[in-house]
């Protein structure tokens, strides 16, 4: 892991609104996925500590949905592809 | 059955006769109807025809609408733009009609349709051929006989992933809610739907082994 040199940051404005509104990954109540396995793909796809994806889980089982990812929009994109893989009901989408 | 369970080599399962004929049934379907309208008659598939033949729902109805086939399912038709495929790229930026195709391959936007579009021109063709894959690997490794199953990381993953498929197409066609486990409970073996509800607890049962078995 490095960081980049100064002068290839992106343009402030870029950066400012990324700071300001992340793009978030949300994953959304389904009826069919069970628990186990909506925890498992967390875990797998994130690298999550199963506590941490059971609780996402249980976020999604009741409240309808959870974000469970955060960051750059190509990311939440990748994300949702990934998800879309495992059968999670997932989308993109500028948080609020 | 007594479901996945881990061992040395792997994780294993047995599985009789008509459990894997309808497994392998199921996810032979769920395949076609992915790959395209071309391939997704039913005729010739008997042990699902005649299990979703109980259902009055006509979510899985794979005889499409010659009108409508146009737009969503035109990648996998031979003669689809080959450089486009090659690059992953999908002719598709729509949601599918078909409401199983549509939950298999759902929007990545919910609010942004222009969003939504692009997302399924970069993403639906690769997520389409992962879908088949994992759907590819279970007819590899399951024997049409039954008898013992036994897989490695990668192939348990695309199980997993076939197996979910399954249960979201079975699930839209029969409509599951939340509710569904108490209202299931209530359905009769003289239920239409009995013989489907039976399958789809028996997969959720599968899946939910496999997963303990890999945790």
């Amino acid at each position: 892991m490095s960081v980049a040199p100064a002068e290839l940051q992106r343009p402030e404005t870029e950066e400012e609104t990324v700071l300001d509104r992340p793009w978030v990954t949300i994953v959304w109540n389904d009826p069919v996925n069970l628990m186990t396995y909506v925890t498992y793909v967390l875990q797998r796809v994130f690298g999550y500590p199963k506590p941490k994806a059971e609780k996402l889980m249980l976020d999604v089982h009741h409240k309808g949905k959870a974000v469970v990812a955060a960051g750059a929009r190509e990311a939440m994109e990748r994300n949702a592809e990934t998800l879309h893989g495992y059968g999670l009901w997932a989308t993109v989408s500028h948080d609020t | 059955m007594a479901g996945f369970r881990t061992t040395s080599g792997g994780v294993t399962a047995r599985f009789a006769k008509p459990e894997a004929a309808v497994l392998r049934d199921l996810v032979e379907h769920v395949a076609e109807l992915i790959t395209g309208p071309e391939a997704t008659s039913m005729a010739g598939s008997s042990d699902l025809a005649d299990l979703a033949g109980t259902s009055g729902r006509s979510g899985a109805d794979p005889h499409h609408d010659p009108g409508t086939a146009g737009s969503s399912d035109e990648l996998a038709v031979p003669g689809a733009d080959e450089l486009a495929e090659m690059v992953g790229l999908s002719e598709s930026t729509k949601l599918p009609d078909d409401p199983v195709l549509a939950r298999l391959l759902p929007d990545g936007y919910r609010d942004d349709p222009d969003a939504a579009q692009d997302f399924r021109r970069f993403t639906e063709s690769g997520l389409r051929s992962a879908k088949v894959t994992a759907a590819q690997t279970v007819l590899d490794t399951l024997p049409p006989a039954g008898g013992r199953v036994r897989l490695n990381a990668e192939e348990a993953e695309n199980w997993l992933r076939a197996l979910n498929d399954v249960r979201l197409a079975l699930g839209v066609h029969m409509g599951v809610t939340d509710d569904f486990d108490e209202l299931s409970e209530q359905i009769g073996p003289d239920d239409s739907l009995f013989v489907l509800v039976e399958v789809y607890h028996w997969l959720a049962y599968l899946q939910e082994s496999l997963v303990v078995a890999l945790s």
